[in-house]
């Protein structure tokens, strides 16, 4: 990630994007893997697709790096009409998802594979792959075998690999997937230092939203083929369009209700007599069926009436333990059951709330979006 | 119990390799004679101590020397040697690229394409060199179906040549070629291939740089596989080949049954034997090289 307040080039209408797709289309057979999509991705942008398994990520990189051509539609990278450009002629290189190390070539010999192939001098060679081994550092490994290396070790060297020739553009295909969570933090912090350093546009596929949140300069959210919402990291998170967004990143709690009143805030009714107030998103008009999303963690929980406008009262179903934060899931005796999410600031022996309490919930106007799609 | 069963294969090794083995070293430095057994001394006990003496008394490197200073038998090896290596070569030409058309075709074809590979092995070696003999004769199938499509005029001179013989030993040892090969490039990830061309490869260049060296283990192995027995093959020169198919094989069973050399026969085998320990070595260490980078 580049400097967050200034970089912001698909906000300029004058930036010229680094690669463009445009109405792109992949079917296998009569299934559509990729559904007429269109996107542009920036110089240096860290670019994120996030999707259930089988929406069309590995697709589309595929398509970027030249292993398949597009049914229908066009892809330019840096202007250049990317039909009929095989791999080996892109400066795109691309990390896979299984590594795919070279098993017969040491450490060493994989990085340089690509620096190689270009007919590049033997000294210059040399100094660019103790440049990425240094980088990633595997100094140490330089002459190990890909079979002699642990998962994080190989998946830093199919890393120097990708990037040693210096392409414009770095596709890595769930890179971190194998790896615990400890190292895949420490990696993921690692690829944005790279970034920083080379300023190399990466698109990342990745299974993980939270990875995708801390590593990404925009992230895509994919379904079917389809984007849902293409947009920075905190906007997909605080500001989804749709309930699948809203529900695919993040924890949240989903009530249908019907608009009642569109002032600043719009009022809901959700239940017989009961009301919310919520920031609208998109346009809405009166009597619309919607659904109100918020956020556990934006959610207070007391036993004393609370004064925000959001309140409702419900009894304590569940408590969810997780060390840093425990989750309440409250049932609301008009049906809903609201979950709720409270740092652990005390020890558990102190812990407020048991089971079957009766508590109150609320959250600010400004906490709930209401999605009508 | 367990101890029973771990000695049966040493069991099996000194009675069917090493005591014939043994048999025919003691046959190689014993005399010719015109007797039964044809050679001399044999070994009788019923005379003690100097019977013994007298018997290793009698053996000699005799037939060892006469080996090396008769050009035949030099010449024999020498054209053995290169006959293996000629065919081993066109059967690595014929069966890489079959093995390599297995290993990329689909998945669910390939157990019975492997079954087409073995297939050949249900029926006698000796009825299908014979076979050979039909197709390769000078009125037989193939130089028929040559001059019915007119590429010929006059029948080809095929059988007892040596290329019946290459043809003959290509066909017989295929197999131990393609299994090797195809058991290498099947493991092969083809993402690899992927990775090759998007660093920069053509996709010949991806060949050299990323198949090759990958289906090198299984190349080296099928090679030895067919070069070793092929150096001492017999059938397949004796039937297919000419007079003038000088091979080692053929000269050791001229020596035994045409001769009744047995001792010159058994000096021929073991010479034989000695000039394969080289190659099997070989073999032996590359395997062991491989298990280890396996494992
Ligand atoms: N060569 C192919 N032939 C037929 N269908 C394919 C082919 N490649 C991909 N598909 C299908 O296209 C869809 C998208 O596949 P893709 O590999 O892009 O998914 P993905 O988003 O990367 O999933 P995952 O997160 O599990 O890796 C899947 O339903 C898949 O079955
Ligand atoms: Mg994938």
């Amino acid at each position: 990630m580049v400097n967050e307040a200034a970089f912001h080039p698909w906000d300029d209408p004058d930036a010229t994007p680094l690669i463009r797709i445009e109405g792109v289309t992949k079917t296998f057979g009569d299934f559509t893997a990729i559904d007429d999509v269109s996107l542009s991705i920036y110089g240096q942008e860290f670019f994120a697709l996030l999707g259930p398994s089988g929406c069309g990520k590995t697709t589309l990189m595929r398509m970027l790096a030249g292993f398949e051509t597009p049914s229908a539609g066009r892809i330019t990278i840096d202007g250049t009409d990317m039909a009929g450009v095989p791999p080996n002629k892109r400066a795109v290189n691309m990390m896979f998802q299984s590594y795919a190390l070279f098993p017969h070539l040491s450490v060493w010999d994989n990085i340089a594979f690509g620096l190689k192939r270009d007919g590049l001098d033997r000294d210059l060679v040399g100094a660019r792959v103790d440049e990425m081994l240094k980088l990633t550092q595997l100094g140490k490994l330089a002459r190990r075998k890909p079979h002699q290396l642990s998962g994080g070790q190989r998946q830093r060297v199919a890393l120097a690999r990708a990037m040693a020739k210096g392409p414009k553009l770095l596709l890595l295909d769930e890179p971190l997937g194998a790896l615990d969570k400890k190292l895949r933090q420490e990696t993921q912090f690692e690829l944005m230092d790279i970034q920083e350093k080379t300023g190399t546009t990466f698109v990342i596929v990745t299974h993980d939203q939270e990875e995708a949140m801390t590593v990404a300069s925009r992230v895509a959210v994919m379904d079917q083929g389809r984007f849902m919402q293409v947009d920075t990291p905190d906007r997909i998170y605080e500001a989804p369009n749709s309930v699948y967004v809203a529900d695919f990143i993040g924890d949240v709690n989903l009530v249908p209700a019907r608009v009642r009143q569109l002032r600043d805030a719009v009022m809901l009714d959700w239940a017989e007599g009961k009301r919310f107030f919520a920031k609208p998103v998109g346009d809405l008009t009166v009597g619309q069926e919607v659904t109100l999303a918020i956020r556990p963690e934006k959610i207070a929980i007391s036993r004393e009436v609370p004064e925000e406008p959001n309140r409702v009262k419900g009894k304590i179903l569940d408590i969810g333990y997780l060390g840093n934060l425990s989750t309440y899931h409250v049932e609301l005796p008009e049906g809903p059951v609201i979950k709720c999410e409270v740092g652990n600031r005390s020890r558990l022996s102190r812990r407020d709330f048991s089971w079957d309490d009766e508590v109150w919930l609320s959250w600010s106007d400004t906490a709930g979006l209401v999605l009508s799609s | 119990m367990l101890r029973v069963f771990t000695a049966i294969p040493y069991v099996w090794l000194l009675v069917l390799f090493l005591v014939p083995f043994a048999i025919v070293a003691k046959i190689s430095v014993s005399d010719y004679a015109i007797s039964i057994p044809p050679y001399t001394p044999t070994l009788d006990f019923s005379e003690g101590w100097a019977g013994v003496n007298a018997f290793f008394a009698a053996l000699d490197f005799e037939n060892f020397t006469f080996l090396a200073e008769d050009e035949l038998y030099w010449k024999a090896y020498l054209s053995s040697v290169q006959i293996a290596a000629i065919a081993t070569f066109l059967t690595l030409s014929v069966g890489f690229p079959i093995a390599y058309g297995m290993a990329r075709a689909p998945r669910e074809w390939q157990p019975a394409l492997l079954m087409l590979v073995i297939l050949p092995f249900w029926t006698s070696f000796l009825i299908r060199v014979y076979a050979w003999i039909g197709i390769l004769a000078n009125e037989g199938f193939l130089n028929q179906f040559l001059m019915w499509l007119g590429v010929i005029s006059e029948p080809l001179q095929i059988l007892n040549t040596n290329w019946a013989v290459y043809i003959g030993i290509v066909y017989t040892y295929l197999p131990f070629m393609i299994l090797p090969i195809y058991a290498s490039l099947e493991r092969m990830d083809p993402s690899l291939l992927e990775a090759a061309e998007d660093l920069g490869c053509s996709r010949t260049a991806a060949f050299w740089h990323v198949t090759w060296p990958l289906a090198r283990p299984g190349v080296i192995a099928g090679c030895f596989l067919v070069f070793i027995p092929t150096v001492g093959e017999f059938v397949i020169p004796s039937l297919l080949g000419g007079s003038d198919t000088l091979m080692i094989g053929k000269v050791l069973w001229e020596e035994f049954f045409n001769n009744r050399d047995w001792p010159v026969a058994s000096a021929v085998a073991i010479i034989l034997l000695l000039i394969l320990i080289i190659p099997i070595v070989l073999f032996q260490r590359h395997e062991t090289k491989e298990r280890e980078r396996g494992a």
